[in-house]
């Protein structure tokens, strides 16, 4: 009786022995960040584990801020994130912070109107809207796009979203930009004080609001709205086209963005004739010079397979790949990790 | 001290070999540790709380808690609003669910055949196994609409000249998250009435009876007047889980930092803020902000907490007082 314990103590302590010895060959790299990319870097890391068996990949979605924070702590080895770091937060790095560029996606305003008529939406309208100044669906500005559709007299029901999210912050970057009064007045962030609607939590919630609420209006994610496929806006770009959201009009909206060197770039009122310009990447966030450099090595062989092999599923999942002339430039980019 | 005066007259009626009296001090000791972590543990959060806060605290000071503007871009924190919104959806949430929970735990206790007692209870029970977020999808896609289109249509044409139930009717609403927090309480001011009245000795009844009473008389002054301070102490246990009801609210109640009369405007709970806000955020004064939100919320538990003792502190004094006149 005794005996038969020890040994299976003794098994037991053997079996740990050797599950750690086992774990020490496979190196584990950690993350943590942004939840819009979640799907894709997730179908990257089991890809990945058939290229290279030795590495294994962690990556928790708790959020850009968290991700950023994470980072910026060195609690993991990379973080991501829907926003590029602000100065301030870069400043904090211990190290010099790279932005890596992985996939984009994009904001589409969707809205509850009886028939689903494809709208024609501006970027002054869009503002009028959001800022709560535009009430009627038949008011002349929504009207004078719109002249082959009949606008109900009906009250617009905004609805935002209320956690703070990269969608968000896209969405808010665009109006910004397009509206001098809505920068004034708001400004760009994950969550901002709406001048005016109803918040919901997700891009479910939102969703689910407007399909809810007849004269609702808001934005939600493009995967989202097309894996529901709901009515969405076309919007008028920076050269007066109207451009209705996909994931041509995405990255084309990529290749045409002013992107620094430091790849800290906002895409959204891109120029070129075919940019949709609610739209906005994501990106990776790695140290230049790693602490491990067992597991820089390993990490640069990662990102580099990820912005060439693993651009070609990202369509799969219905993100926005980066143009040929960004991924060159991220590239020569990820060489510099040491 | 209780302890040092029951020692010696157990030792002296029970003489107890040493290893059961080593055993004894030994359980008396872990029982105060575990006590001491409880109070421990209180301690301990609200001091982390409060030194995660110390960036907005030493921003806005007192501030923070009488100004509206909740403005992440210009870092500009203020939680009159949330407070407004956890205390009215509280409130709300108490007026519909207190009667309703009383109602069917007596109904529970001293009506129904006993046949359906059992059934019944557990489908109460059921309701409290429901997870907040699927009773908050239920809530966007059924109760939501439904309020909008029939109550809340009913009571703007009858109602709509009080400010209360003035302005437009979107659906989520501050009426919505008091709506769906009291489904949420209800198991548990159930369950915990049910347990009080059935502790009500059968004596009390019949006593009631053999004078006369009727059944709604002796319900009413046999059980539920001597039930009174344990049914109150049910109503404390469900305002706390009100309090705090996060995933639920939020997807009902719109989510709008704004004081408004109206019930039916949108309004925002200290809890969903941070559910909503916290995982986005970056810059410190924003996260400090976000943790004096819950620094906030457990203030308020605390305190509602302590009011109810003192409430029940006099409830039991005036019953003795009554009794003794």
């Amino acid at each position: 009786m005794r005996n038969g314990r020890l040994f299976a103590g003794f098994c037991g302590l053997t079996f740990v022995a050797v599950s750690v010895t086992s774990a020490w060959a496979q190196m584990t790299i950690n993350g943590a960040g942004a939840t819009f990319p979640y799907p894709i870097y997730s179908k990257w890391f089991d890809e990945y584990a058939k290229v290279d068996p030795s590495v294994r990949f962690n990556y928790q979605s708790i959020g850009s801020g968290g991700g950023q924070k994470q980072i910026l702590a060195q609690t993991v080895d990379f973080g991501a994130s829907d926003g590029p770091m602000s100065d301030e937060n870069l400043a904090k790095a211990p190290g010099k912070l790279l932005h890596i560029p992985t996939v984009a996606g994009a904001d589409v305003i969707t809205y509850n109107l009886e028939g689903n008529p494809t709208l024609k939406l501006d970027a002054d309208t869009i503002a009028g809207i959001f800022l709560g100044q535009i009430k009627k669906w038949n008011d002349p500005k929504i009207a004078a796009l719109n002249s082959g559709t009949t606008l109900p007299d009906k009250e617009i029901v905004v609805v935002h979203r209320s956690d703070g999210s990269g969608t968000t912050y896209i969405f808010t970057d665009y109006l910004s930009k397009v509206s001098p009064e809505w920068k004034s007045k708001v400004g760009t962030n994950t969550s901002v004080n709406w001048p005016a609607g109803i918040g919901a939590k997700g891009n479910e919630g939102v969703s689910g609001q407007i399909k809810q609420t007849p004269g609702a209006v808001g934005y939600v994610e493009l995967i989202y709205a097309k894996q529901n496929k709901m009515a969405v806006a076309d919007i008028r770009n920076g050269e007066g086209n109207f451009v209705s959201p996909s994931l041509e009009s995405v990255t084309a909206a990529m290749t045409t963005a002013q992107i620094p060197d430091d790849f800290r770039f906002s895409m959204t009122n891109a120029p070129g004739k075919d940019s949709y310009p609610i739209s906005g990447a994501t990106w990776l966030l790695v140290y230049q010079q790693s602490k491990d450099a067992a597991k820089g090595k390993k990490l640069v062989e990662f990102l580099k397979w990820a912005e060439t092999k693993g651009e070609q599923m990202a369509k799969d999942l219905d993100y926005a790949p980066l143009p040929r002339n960004l991924q060159d430039r991220v590239l020569k980019r990820i060489d510099e990790i040491k | 001290m209780a302890v040092a005066i029951a020692t010696p007259s157990r030792e002296r009626t029970l003489p107890m070999p040493p290893p059961a009296r080593f055993a004894d001090k030994a359980f008396e000791w872990l029982t105060l540790i575990m006590a001491l972590a409880v109070v421990l543990l209180v301690f301990l959060v609200g001091w982390q709380l409060a030194r995660g806060s110390e960036l907005s605290i030493r921003r806005f000071g007192f501030s923070f808690l009488t100004t509206t503007t909740w403005d992440p871009v210009a870092e500009k924190f203020g939680a009159l609003p949330f407070i407004y919104g956890t205390i009215v959806s509280s409130l709300i949430s108490l007026i519909i669910a207190v009667p309703l929970s009383i109602a069917t735990a007596v109904f529970l206790t001293e009506l129904a055949p006993l046949s359906i007692r059992q059934p019944l209870v557990s489908l109460i029970e059921m309701l409290a196994a429901i997870p907040s977020v699927i009773l908050g999808l239920w809530g966007i896609f059924v109760m939501v609409p439904w309020l909008r289109d029939h109550p809340f249509a009913f009571l703007k044409s009858t109602l709509g000249w009080t400010p209360l139930f003035s302005g437009p009717v979107y659906g989520p609403s501050m009426l919505a998250g008091g709506i769906i927090i009291a489904i949420m309480i209800m198991p548990i001011i159930t369950s915990v009435s049910r347990e009080i009245l059935r502790s009500v000795p059968n004596l009390q009844r019949e006593a009631a009876y053999a004078l006369g009473a009727t059944r709604w008389e002796v319900t009413r002054i046999a059980v539920l007047s001597y039930a009174k301070k344990g049914l109150f102490g049910a109503v404390i246990l469900g305002l706390g889980r009100a309090l705090g009801e996060t995933m639920a609210v939020t997807m009902v109640i719109g989510n709008t930092p704004q004081i408004s009369a109206s019930l039916f405007a949108p309004g925002y709970t200290l809890a969903s803020v941070i559910a909503n806000e916290f995982t986005e955020a970056t810059s410190d004064l924003y996260l400090h902000s976000l943790v004096e939100i819950g620094l906030v919320l457990f203030a308020i538990t605390v305190a509602s907490n302590l009011i109810a003792q003192v409430l029940l502190k006099t409830m039991s004094r005036q019953q003795t007082s009554r009794a003794v006149q």
